[in-house]
C-alpha cells in the first residue's frame, strides 16, 4: 500500500542557495495536511516542486507510488494531482462557467478534440453545473471571471482546481487576503469540496489550521521539522522553539 | 429553476445570422454589378478567410504572428503550380478544388514551421514568426524556379474539364467559387471556436500557466491551432491564386503579413466577426483609398494609431458596446454627443487632410503645377493662405473635437454607470 503522496529527500537549489534541504513527507490517502511555517521557509517552493512547476535538484516525489519528479505539470495533473495558487490564477476573460468547463475537459477524455461541439458534451456541462453549485457561484454563471469579487475569484480558483476530479489537491494559501468571516465560510467550502480527497494546504491562520487539518507539517528553513497530529505538533518542543514559540505565532495559537 | 431564466432562443438567432450571411454572399454581385465591384467582392471573400484564420492566432490564441502571409502565400504558390499542372494535363483535379491544395500546403508548412514557432509564446513567438517570414521571403528570391523571380508565376484558371459549364472564365464564376469557400470556411472557423480545443485555446490566451495545471500541454494547443489556422490561410491563398491568375513574391512578404495584422486588429480581434469587418476595410483601403490619394498609407497609419489608443477592441468592440447601450435603451441620450464628435472630427480631418495632400503634392507632383484639388476646394501649395487656412481649420476642428470628446466621455461614463446599476437591479430582482 503506497502513500497518496510521498517525498523522499527532496532538495532544490536556486543557484548556490539551497531552498529545500532534504524534505521527507508521506501523506496517506484521504488525509488533510496543513503545511505551516514562517515566510520564506519554502512552503510554496515545495508545492511548486510537487506540482511540477519546476523539478527538484535531487530526491524523489511519488504520487500514488509513481515517480513524478521529472514530469511536467500537465502530466502530473493527468495522474490525479491538482493545485491552486496563492495569487488568483484563473482565466480572466472567460465566464465562470467556461473557466470550470475548461478545467473539466481533460478528465472526461475530450483532450484536444475539435470535432465535437462543447454544447453537445452532456457530461462536461453537467459536471460544470454541479461544480458551479458546489462553489456557490451558480448565480454568476455567465459573468467574466475578471468581474468577480475577490472572494468569488478565490472560490473559482478552488473550483478550477477540483474540477478535474484529482484525488490529491494542493491549495496554496486559499484564504489569503480574506476577512475572518469570509475565511470561516471558505474553510467550510474547502472541507465540503475535498471530501474523501487527499489535501495539502498552506495556511497561515492557526485557528484554521487546527480546525481543518488531520496532520500538520511544519516547514522551517527548507526542512520539515515536524509532521504529526495537531496536538503532537503543538506539544513538540522543536516546533515551539523554531516557530510556534515566536511571539507572533503565540498570539495566533493563543487566539484559538 | 435557474435553467428557466437562462433560456435563450439561441438556435433561431444563429440560423437567421448564417442565412443572412449566405444571402449577402449570394446577392452582393447582383446589387453591385460593375466589374470593379465584383473584383472587390471576390477579394473581400479571400481577405475574410485570411483575416479570420489570422485571428485564430491573434484573438483566440493570443499569438501575435508577424508572418501569416507565409501560409497564405505558399498556399497561393502551390495552387498556381497545381493550376499550371492541370492546364498541362499532368494533374487531374477540378479547378474548384485547387484552393484545397493551397489549404493543404498552408497546413503542411504550418506543421513544419509551427513546430518551431509555437514552442514559445508571447514576445518570443512574435520574434520567431518574424524570423521565419523573413526566411521564407529571402528564399522566394533565391528559388526562382518555384517562386518565379521578379515576374512571379502566372496561370490560366480556364483549365481542365468544365464542371456543369463552369469554366471560371468570367469573374462572376470565380466570385461564386470564392463565396462558397468563404461561407464554408467562416462556418468551420466559427465551429472551431465552439469545440474543446477552441475553448482551451482561449484559456491558453488568457493564462497559459494555469492551463498546464488543468491537464493541457499549452505548446500542443498552440501548435494545433497554428496548423488549423495555416490550413485556412492556405485556402485563402489558393483562392487568391485563382482570382488573380498570377502569384508574385510579395504574397509571402512582410507587408502582406502586416496588413493581416493591421486589419484584423482594426476590425476587432476580440470578437469572432471583427476580422470580417477588417477584411472588408482592407480591400476598400487597398483598392479604393489607394486610388483616391497617394497618402493613403499615411491615413491608414493614423487610423490604426487612433484605434490602438482609443478603441483597442477594434470596430467590432465599438459596435458591441453601442449595441449594449442600445439594448438598455440609452442610445437616445448619446446620439447628440456622437453627432458632435463626428462633425468636429470631419472638420479636423479636412484641415489635416488638406495639409497632408499639399505636402504630398509638393513632394511628388510639383511638376504638375502648384494647385491641388482637395474635397472640391482648390489649394495652392505655394500660397500662405492655403497653408494658414488648412491649419486654422484643423486647429479649430481639433479644439472643438476635444470639447466634444470630453462631453462624450462624460455622457458615456454616465450611461455605463446607469447600465451597471440596472444590471445589479435585475440581478437582485432575480
Amino acid at each position: 500500500m503506497s502513500y497518496a503522496l510521498e517525498l523522499q529527500d527532496v532538495r532544490k537549489n536556486f543557484g548556490k542557495t539551497e531552498i529545500i534541504r532534504g524534505v521527507n513527507l508521506a501523506v496517506n490517502a484521504g488525509e488533510r495536511v496543513a503545511v505551516i511555517g514562517p515566510n520564506g521557509a519554502g512552503k510554496s517552493t515545495l508545492f511548486n516542486l510537487i506540482s511540477g512547476r519546476f523539478g527538484p535538484t535531487s530526491g524523489e516525489i511519488l504520487l500514488n507510488g509513481q515517480a513524478i519528479q521529472n514530469k511536467t505539470p500537465y502530466e502530473i495533473n493527468r495522474m490525479g494531482l491538482s493545485r491552486s495558487f496563492q495569487i488568483t490564477n484563473i482565466f480572466p476573460k472567460l465566464s465562470v462557467f467556461e473557466n470550470l468547463r475548461c478545467a473539466v475537459l481533460w478528465s472526461l477524455g475530450y483532450k484536444y478534440s475539435f470535432f465535437k461541439f462543447l454544447s453537445g458534451l452532456k457530461d462536461a456541462n453537467e459536471r460544470t453545473d454541479e461544480l458551479l453549485d458546489m462553489i456557490h457561484l451558480d448565480k454568476k454563471r455567465d459573468v467574466l471571471a475578471v468581474n468577480l469579487t475577490y472572494a468569488e475569484q478565490r472560490a473559482l480558483e478552488i473550483g478550477v482546481t477540483i474540477a478535474g476530479g484529482s484525488d490529491v489537491i494542493l491549495l496554496d494559501e486559499p484564504t489569503a487576503g480574506m476577512s475572518k468571516s469570509e475565511t470561516s465560510r471558505f474553510i467550510q467550502l474547502i472541507k465540503d469540496v475535498t471530501v474523501g480527497k487527499t489535501l495539502l494546504t498552506v495556511e497561515h491562520d492557526m485557528g484554521v489550521v487546527f480546525g481543518l487539518a488531520d496532520k500538520i507539517a511544519v516547514v522551517v528553513y527548507g526542512e520539515v521539522i515536524a509532521f504529526d497530529t495537531p496536538e503532537a505538533v503543538r506539544a513538540n518542543a522543536k516546533v515551539q522553539e523554531a516557530y510556534l514559540g515566536s511571539p507572533v505565532a503565540d498570539s495566533q495559537v493563543g487566539g484559538h | 429553476m435557474a435553467a428557466v431564466y437562462k433560456f435563450k432562443p439561441y438556435n433561431v438567432g444563429r440560423w437567421v445570422i448564417w442565412s443572412l450571411f449566405a444571402l449577402v454572399l449570394v446577392a452582393s454581385p447582383l446589387v453591385f454589378t460593375n466589374n470593379l465591384s465584383v473584383t472587390m467582392l471576390a477579394q473581400m471573400g479571400i481577405a475574410i478567410i485570411a483575416c479570420l484564420s489570422y485571428n485564430m492566432l491573434l484573438g483566440q490564441g493570443g499569438m501575435l504572428s508577424f508572418g501569416h502571409a507565409v501560409y497564405t502565400g505558399l498556399g497561393s504558390y502551390m495552387a498556381i503550380h497545381a493550376l499550371n499542372a492541370v492546364s498541362a494535363g499532368q494533374l487531374n483535379i477540378p479547378v474548384s478544388l485547387l484552393p484545397i491544395v493551397g489549404g493543404l500546403t498552408g497546413m503542411g508548412f504550418a506543421i513544419l514551421l509551427g513546430w518551431v514557432t509555437t514552442r514559445k509564446s508571447g514576445t518570443t513567438f512574435a520574434m520567431i514568426t518574424l524570423g521565419v517570414a523573413e526566411l521564407v521571403f529571402a528564399m522566394s528570391l533565391m528559388f526562382s524556379e518555384f517562386f518565379g523571380g521578379e515576374a512571379g508565376v502566372s496561370g490560366n484558371r480556364v483549365a481542365g474539364q468544365p464542371f456543369f459549364g463552369i469554366t471560371y472564365g468570367p469573374q462572376i464564376q470565380v466570385y461564386y467559387l470564392i463565396a462558397a469557400y468563404t461561407f464554408v470556411c467562416v462556418a468551420l472557423m466559427y465551429a472551431f471556436t465552439q469545440t474543446p480545443l477552441g475553448r482551451i485555446l482561449n484559456a491558453v490566451r488568457d493564462n497559459p500557466e494555469r492551463v498546464e495545471f488543468i491537464g493541457y500541454n499549452t505548446q500542443r494547443v498552440r501548435y494545433m491551432a497554428f496548423i488549423i489556422s495555416g490550413f485556412f490561410a492556405g485556402i485563402a491563398g489558393g483562392l487568391a491564386a485563382l482570382n488573380f491568375e498570377i502569384v508574385t513574391a510579395e504574397v509571402v512578404g512582410a507587408a502582406r503579413s502586416g496588413a493581416y495584422l493591421l486589419f484584423t486588429f482594426l476590425g476587432g480581434a476580440t470578437f469572432f466577426f471583427g476580422p470580417i469587418i477588417g477584411a472588408i476595410l482592407m480591400i476598400i483601403a487597398f483598392v479604393l483609398l489607394s486610388e483616391l490619394t497617394k497618402a493613403w498609407l499615411l491615413y491608414l497609419g493614423l487610423v490604426f494609431l487612433f484605434m490602438v489608443m482609443y478603441a483597442p477592441g477594434g470596430i467590432a468592440s465599438l459596435i458591441m458596446m453601442n449595441l449594449r447601450v442600445a439594448m438598455f435603451g440609452k442610445l437616445r441620450q448619446i446620439w447628440a454627443s456622437y453627432l458632435g464628435l463626428g462633425v468636429t472630427a470631419i472638420v479636423m480631418l479636412a484641415g489635416a487632410g488638406a495639409m497632408i495632400e499639399m505636402v504630398y503634392h509638393l513632394q511628388l507632383n510639383s511638376a504638375l503645377g502648384d494647385t491641388v484639388k482637395f474635397m472640391g476646394a482648390t489649394l495652392n501649395t505655394k500660397s500662405l493662405d492655403s497653408w494658414f487656412g488648412s491649419a486654422f481649420v484643423m486647429l479649430t476642428g481639433l479644439g472643438l473635437f476635444e470639447l466634444a470628446r470630453r462631453q462624450f466621455a462624460r455622457d458615456w461614463s454616465e450611461i455605463q454607470t446607469d447600465i451597471e446599476k440596472e444590471i445589479k437591479r435585475r440581478e437582485t430582482a432575480l
